[in-house]
């Protein structure tokens, strides 16, 4: 985290740019915006800076946004229930149709089921999110009016709002990840069922679904995890597109906002906490792996 | 499994109680769901120039005096005013019932305070700073001005009516340094920030401030009666206009400020929302020269491109058709009192790149590389941008865009350096009308060297001139001293217009009241 935190304000104070311009507006003059860098201390040289961030940082601080004048901690706070809650119903609707679709397409390789699910798989990476959004904001918004077309509603305020809320960016953002993780798992299955185990626990008579889930699924699960853990990841930070499309206040947008404008507290904030919450996804998935294979040990 | 949908069930109740109190409560409100033309950033209309800061200002706060439709300025928050005979003394009374939303009332200091700092900042208000001797209260309702020397403008100046706006703040929050960013909301004005619920990048909520006490005259621009006709006002920023387009389609936005060209055949298809000019003075686009370096530090280039700039071009270019803009040969904003063409041939009329050219052969040009810094999340910037690269391409200059965001454009405009050591030669920009209608507050016109604006033009003559409109008494004189300013511009060239345009606004049906304005105001409007 340290040397992230070096890197991030390292990279920031050479990137090009200057948030006093920005401030000031279209017609600051010259020493408008000399003034303004002074006042916020951005002429100070790059030691003082760091020296000053590192010792807020130690103190929980994160700094205050150069342009709303509010606290970063505030600002991030603002958009951890929607970050959390679109990651987690992206996530929800992709394991719970990818999985099962990849189990019955390795189930039923070579047959039209299969194919059906590779189709949908190649059409679910090869479509746009922003273009199956409009789709379907026209579709459920327009045309139908049974789901609001933007925003985001807190859970506190109306849960069922925050439901419907959430229900097309979650589709529109899950199914890359249907896709993604529906490959994987029929992949990954497609391996475990030519194991000889597989074939014992068949002769043994056993149920084709226990052989399925009980059996294959479970040792074909930690990559399967792997990719979902990533997909974590991933949606954290990286759904700006659905975030624009659907005015979801996440920290997706909040970082490339303040890296448009230059909002230097914001986005050395973000980046800190993302590199966080990533480490602490990667050993969530580490150690999921000890369940789905006992013989793995750390 | 059925225990299973048991759960499901159980859930699910849980969320429908836990949620109903809320939705109650909304319900009973009247709410307006309008969609600003930028995300709210920055909470002091002083600090800076940026258009959403200032419609925030109209929101909270309340000015001494405004301008109407007809650019007469009108008293505000100011009951009766007082000029001496020798024009040398001002002495304002405020009116009854004045209070801030913390529930002080606005005293002659709150007003000194703020209009100092505003003077500070301000390019009318510094002039009307130099002219000032001293501000002092009389009372707690009444304030004096005592000038140096007599300044005519100086009700203009207080009525100014967009960026920076002489908004009246508390005397605890203006005694702020004018170079630091204010994070207090406490205004007098018709609405109340709820700054617990903003949300920046997302949503800005403002309720009626109920204690405001209107003026009696009928609403124009930002004068006479400020009545507030919704309970809540929220402003949501919608970042992708498809989006925000049907957000108002389906009814989830009452008020969309300011439509891109191409989605306005989309909206006007739907009965139940009009889309109308309200802005009766649009924005000017334009073209900026660097002065400090060749090729456009000599005059005669500067006005060969007079001969080769197509305004209709532009227009189409920024706006879409010229149903939503026009040509402007002005420097001052057309359909305003001191707008006129004297002087404009060279923009006019049929193109002549003949006549460019030898200009150009004229100017000595040498094939110095010419560089168009762009923006290209800035739609009108970038679409000025092409038109200018393809324009110099076609009179046969070294000219090349380079291309960035907006954050990095105007942090590269403030480079001195020449293009070899990452300095520019061209940037295009816009100002609303209000910002060009005189040589007081059109200041890409400015003359004055490092002290300009970027690009940093000098030409005594030019503020020469524009020193004598201040001095202008009455109308006419006023007048013919614009004229004698843009007939120096002409010749001079600080920037090149490229035509007037409007971005039109959308609404839904039930709306009505908007009020005919340079400037979003949402007071008088009512939801049905």
């Amino acid at each position: 985290m340290a040397v992230v935190a070096f890197v991030v304000f390292s990279l920031l104070y050479l990137t090009p740019g200057d948030p006093a311009a920005i401030l000031a507006g279209d017609a600051a003059t010259d020493d408008d915006i000399r003034r303004i860098r002074e006042k916020l201390g951005l002429d100070e040289p790059f030691l003082v800076r760091f020296g000053g961030w590192v010792w807020a940082l130690l103190h929980g601080d994160l700094g205050i946004s150069i342009f709303t004048n509010l606290p970063v901690t505030h600002l991030i706070g603002q958009r951890i229930e929607p970050t959390v809650s679109l990651t987690l119903c992206t996530l929800l609707v992709a394991v719970l149709i990818a999985v099962p679709l990849g189990v019955v397409a390795a189930a039923r390789a070579g047959t039209w089921i299969d194919r059906t699910v590779m189709a949908f798989s190649v059409l679910g990476f090869s479509v746009p999110v922003f273009v199956l959004a409009y789709i379907l904001i026209l579709l459920f918004s327009i045309e139908l009016d049974w789901l609001p077309v933007q925003g985001y509603r807190s859970f506190h305020e109306d849960a069922w709002d925050w439901l419907r809320h959430l229900i097309l960016p979650s589709a529109a953002l899950g199914t890359v990840y249907v896709a993604l993780i529906a490959r994987i798992t029929r992949a990954r299955m497609l391996d475990v069922l030519a194991q000889d185990y597989i074939r014992t626990a068949q002769a043994k008579g056993l149920a084709p679904r226990a052989v399925l889930v009980g059996h294959a699924l479970k040792n074909a699960a930690v990559p399967i995890v792997t990719i979902i853990g990533i997909g974590i990841a991933l949606l954290i930070g990286g759904a700006i597109v659905t975030e624009t499309v659907f005015a979801i206040p996440r920290v997706g947008r909040l970082t490339v906002d303040a890296i448009l404008r230059r909002d230097y507290p914001i986005i050395q904030g973000v980046i800190l906490i993302f590199s966080g919450a990533y480490v602490l996804i990667n050993l969530a998935v580490d150690l999921s792996y000890m369940f789905f294979d006992p013989r793995i040990r750390y | 499994m059925k225990r299973f949908f048991h759960y499901v069930a159980a859930i699910a109740a849980a969320a429908v109680v836990y949620a109903l109190p809320g939705g109650d409560a909304a319900a009973q409100q009247k709410v307006l769901k309008f969609i600003p033309q930028a995300d709210l950033r920055i909470l002091d209309p002083i600090a800076t120039t940026a258009y959403i800061t200032r419609n925030h200002g109209y929101m909270v706060y309340d000015t001494l005096f405004a301008m109407d439709a007809k650019f007469q300025v009108k008293p505000q928050m100011v009951d009766k005013w007082e000029i001496s005979k020798d024009a040398l003394t001002y002495t304002f009374t405020l009116r009854d019932g004045l209070n801030f939303h913390d529930g002080q009332p606005v005293k002659s200091s709150d007003c000194i305070a703020s209009v100092e700092r505003w003077a500070k900042r301000d390019a009318l208000g510094q002039k009307l700073a130099e002219a000032a001797e001293s501000w002092s209260a009389v009372n707690d309702k009444t304030f004096r001005l005592k000038l140096k020397k007599p300044f005519p403008l100086t009700l203009e100046a207080l009525a100014k009516p967009s960026s920076n706006v002489p908004f009246i703040m508390p005397e605890r929050v203006a005694k702020t340094d004018a170079f630091k960013n204010i994070d207090d909301a406490t205004g007098s004005g018709p609405f109340k920030m709820v700054k617990e619920e903003w949300v920046p990048g997302s949503k800005v909520v403002y309720v009626k401030n109920t204690d405001y006490v209107p003026r009696k005259e009928a609403p124009s621009w930002a004068s006479g009666g400020k009545v507030v006709k919704v309970d809540r006002v929220e402003w949501i920023y919608i970042p992708d206009s498809a989006t925000a387009a049907a957000a108002l389609n389906a009814g989830e936005a009452d008020i969309w400020e300011q439509l891109p060209p191409d989605l306005i055949p989309v909206l006007a298809r739907n009965k139940d929302i009009t889309v109308k000019d309200i802005d009766p003075l649009g924005s000017m686009g334009m073209i900026r020269f660097n002065f400090l370096y060749p090729p456009f530090n000599n005059e005669k280039m500067r006005q060969a491109l007079l001969y080769a700039v197509n305004q209709q071009d532009y227009v189409i270019g920024i706006a879409g058709s010229l149903k939503n803009g026009h040509p402007c040969y002005s420097y001052f904003t057309c359909g305003t009192p001191l707008s006129s063409e004297t002087a404009a041939e060279p923009l006019k009329g049929k193109r002549d790149f003949d006549k460019a050219k030898q200009l150009i052969k004229e100017a000595g040009y040498k094939g110095e590389k010419i560089i168009i810094i762009d923006a290209t999340d800035q739609p009108i910037v970038h679409a000025q941008s092409l038109l200018t690269l393809e324009m110099l391409k076609k009179l046969g200059l070294n000219a090349e865009v380079q291309a960035g965001d907006w954050g990095t454009l105007i942090t590269r405009r403030a480079v001195k350096e020449p293009v070899e050591k990452g300095g520019w030669s061209i940037f295009h920009t816009w100002l609303v009308g209000p910002d060009m209608v005189n040589p007081a507050v059109n200041f890409p016109i400015r003359g004055t060297g490092d002290k300009a604006w970027f690009g940093w033009p000098t030409d005594p003559k030019l503020e020469e001139l524009r020193e004598a409109w201040f001095n202008a008494t009455d109308a006419a004189a006023s007048k013919k001293a614009t004229i004698a300013v843009q007939q120096r511009a002409f010749e001079f060239v600080p920037f090149i217009p490229t035509g007037q345009f409007i971005l039109p606004t959308a609404y839904r049906s039930n709306i009505t009241g908007l009020i005919i304005a340079p400037i979003n105001l949402l007071w008088n409007v009512e939801k049905k």
